[in-house]
C-alpha cells in the first residue's frame, strides 16, 4: 500500500520542554493506524502537530506533495484531513446543526455531504436543533465523528474516541471506524485500550517519550502482544 | 411640569443613553468575547469617531443633512481601518495575551489621545444634527432627532444579532469565540477572524459616537466616560452576550436619566458603579454570562 501521510524526524516543544524527539510515522492508504503508548507519551501531540496546532521546530509532515508543516493551521484540515480531538471538543453553545455546518464549510461541502454523514449516524438527525454542549458523552462523540466526517476527508484523527464512554457508544464508534477503512478513509487512532487496539488497527506504532519505538502489524502484534506490556503496560 | 411629564422626559433622555451605550459596549464585548481582549482603547476609538465625524462634516460642508450621513459613512470606516492597523501591528505581535494586550491597549489609548489632541485640538466642537424636527408631546416638545438615535440603536443591534445568529461570518465568530483552536482545525483562519472582529468593534463604537456628536460635542477627552459606562454595562449584563449587552444598557441608561432628573447624576454614576460591584461579588459571570468553566 503507499503512504498518504509521511511525518520524518519531529520535534516539537511545549515552552522549552521537548515533547517529541525525530518521530516517524507513516500512515498507508486505507489503513487503520494505531498510535498508543502510557499518558504523557507524545500521541496527542503528534496529531496536534499533524493539523499544525503544534508548530514543529523540525521535521516534516508530507500528505502527497504538500509539506503540511508549512502551511498555516487552518489550510491542514482542508487539505483532507478531520481532526477528532480529545475530549471532543465541540462547540457546546452551538446546536448540532450548526457544529456540523462548521465542519461541512472546512471544504464547502453542501447538503449531499450532510446526508451521508447523518445517515452513519441517525440518531443526530433527531438532534439536529437541540444544543451540542446538552448531548450525552456518547452522542457527543458521534458528533464530533460526524463534523470531522463533513470534510470528507481523505485522512481521520481520531484522539481517544472511545475515552469515557459506555460499552453500546464503544461498539458504534468501533463500527463507524472499521466502516470508514471499507470506504477508504485512513485513519490514525489514538488509543490506549489493548481490545480496541487489537479490533481496530491495521498496524499498531508505539510512542514513548516522544519516539516511535516501534511500528508491527496487527497479525504479528496479536501473535505476540509483549510490546503492548512493554509500552503501554496491558496486554 | 408635574412628576408624569417628568418621568417621561427622563426615561425618553435614559433611552437615548442607553442606545449609545449599547451599541459602544456591543463592540466592546464583542472584542472580549471573540478575542478574549480587554480593549481599554475602546473608548478613544468612540472619541476618534466623534472627532471624524466633525472633520468629514466640516469638510463636507452645505446642508447638515448632507455632512452627518457622509461623517455616519466615513468615520466607522477610517476608525474600523485604524483598528484593524492595531490589531495588525499592536495585538497579533502579542499573540493575544490577555495581560499584555490591556498594557498594550493602554499604550493605544494614549496614541489616539494624543494625536487627537494634536491634530484636533482641545477644543469641543458640535456637528450640526442632520434635521431640526421638535415632536409634540402632550406636556413639552421632544427632538426627533434624539428618537432617531434610539431607532437606529435599535436597528443596528438588531442587524447584529441577526448576522451573529443566522449567517456563516456569525457562525464563524462565534466558532471562534467558543474554542480558538478548533476552529483552526476547521479551516477558520482565526488571525483573519481577530482583525475582523476588532474592526467591527470599534466601528460600532464610532457609529455610537457619530450618533451622539449632534447633541453632544467632539472632543479629545470625550472617551473616558463612554469607556466605563460600557465597561459596566459588559460586566453586568455579561461579557461577550448580546442579550445581557441590550438590558445591562437600557437598566443603565434608563436609571442614569431618571435618578439624575430626580435626584443628581453623580448618585446615578454611585448607583451604577455599586450595580457593578454587586453583580461582581455575587454573579461574576453577569447576569446573561455564562460561568467559566
Amino acid at each position: 500500500m503507499s503512504e498518504i501521510l509521511t511525518v520524518s524526524g519531529l520535534d516539537c516543544f511545549y515552552g522549552e520542554v521537548q515533547v517529541l524527539h525525530g518521530l516517524e510515522l507513516a500512515l498507508r492508504r486505507g489503513e487503520v493506524l494505531c498510535l498508543t503508548g502510557r499518558n504523557g507519551a507524545g500521541k496527542t501531540t503528534t496529531l496536534k502537530a499533524i493539523m499544525g496546532l503544534v508548530r514543529p521546530r523540525a521535521g516534516s509532515i508530507r500528505m502527497g506533495g504538500v509539506e503540511l508543516a508549512d502551511l498555516p493551521a487552518h489550510e491542514v484540515p482542508k487539505q483532507g484531513i478531520g481532526y477528532v480531538p480529545q475530549g471532543r471538543r465541540l462547540f457546546a453553545e452551538m446546536t448540532v446543526r450548526e457544529n456540523l455546518e462548521i465542519g461541512l464549510n472546512t471544504r464547502k461541502k453542501g447538503a449531499d455531504t450532510l446526508e451521508s454523514v447523518l445517515d452513519l449516524f441517525p440518531l443526530l438527525r433527531e438532534r439536529l436543533k437541540q444544543q451540542s454542549g446538552t448531548l450525552s458523552g456518547g452522542e457527543q462523540q458521534m458528533l464530533a465523528m460526524a463534523r470531522a466526517l463533513c470534510l470528507e476527508p481523505e485522512i481521520l484523527l481520531l484522539d481517544e474516541p472511545t475515552e469515557g464512554l459506555m460499552p453500546s457508544m464503544i461498539q458504534k464508534i468501533r463500527e463507524t471506524v472499521l466502516a470508514l477503512r471499507r470506504r477508504g478513509v485512513s485513519t490514525i487512532l489514538v488509543e490506549q485500550r489493548a481490545e480496541a487496539v487489537l479490533a481496530l488497527a491495521d498496524r499498531v506504532t508505539f510512542v514513548e517519550n516522544g519516539h516511535c519505538r516501534e511500528t508491527v502489524g496487527i497479525a504479528e502484534l496479536k501473535a505476540d502482544p509483549s510490546a503492548l506490556r512493554r509500552y503501554v503496560g496491558i496486554g | 411640569m408635574g412628576f408624569g411629564p417628568h418621568l417621561l422626559l427622563a426615561v425618553l433622555e435614559g433611552l437615548v443613553t442607553s442606545a449609545v451605550l449599547a451599541l459602544t459596549a456591543l463592540g466592546l464585548s464583542l472584542v472580549f468575547g471573540v478575542m478574549r481582549v480587554v480593549n481599554v482603547a475602546h473608548g478613544e476609538l468612540f472619541m476618534l469617531g466623534a472627532v471624524l465625524a466633525w472633520a468629514v462634516a466640516t469638510a463636507v460642508g452645505g446642508s447638515p443633512a448632507l455632512g452627518f450621513v457622509a461623517a455616519l459613512v466615513v468615520a466607522p470606516l477610517i476608525v474600523g481601518a485604524v483598528a484593524a492597523l492595531a490589531e495588525r501591528l499592536v495585538l497579533r505581535r502579542v499573540d493575544y495575551d490577555p495581560e499584555a494586550t490591556i498594557v498594550a491597549t493602554i499604550g493605544l489609548l494614549y496614541i489616539l489621545q494624543q494625536l487627537a489632541l494634536t491634530f484636533y485640538g482641545a477644543d469641543a466642537r458640535p456637528v450640526p444634527p442632520p434635521f431640526n424636527i421638535r415632536l409634540a408631546l402632550p406636556w413639552f416638545g421632544y427632538s426627533a432627532y434624539k428618537l432617531s438615535i434610539v431607532a437606529t440603536s435599535a436597528v443596528l443591534l438588531l442587524l447584529s444579532w441577526l448576522v451573529l445568529t443566522h449567517t456563516r461570518a456569525g457562525l464563524i465568530m462565534r466558532a471562534t469565540q467558543y474554542d480558538r483552536e478548533t476552529a483552526q482545525a476547521f479551516g477558520i483562519p482565526v488571525g483573519r477572524v481577530y482583525a475582523a472582529v476588532f474592526a467591527i468593534g470599534a466601528m460600532l463604537a464610532a457609529i455610537a459616537a457619530v450618533l451622539i456628536v449632534p447633541i453632544s460635542q467632539a472632543h479629545y477627552l470625550m472617551g473616558q466616560d463612554p469607556l466605563l459606562l460600557s465597561f459596566a454595562v459588559v460586566i453586568i449584563g455579561g461579557l461577550g452576550s448580546l442579550r445581557g449587552t441590550v438590558v445591562a444598557a437600557l437598566l443603565i441608561g434608563v436609571s442614569d436619566g431618571v435618578i439624575s432628573m430626580f435626584f443628581s447624576p453623580t448618585l446615578a454614576k454611585l448607583i451604577a458603579t455599586l450595580a457593578v460591584a454587586m453583580v461582581l461579588v455575587f454573579r461574576p459571570q453577569g447576569l446573561f454570562g455564562k460561568a467559566a468553566r
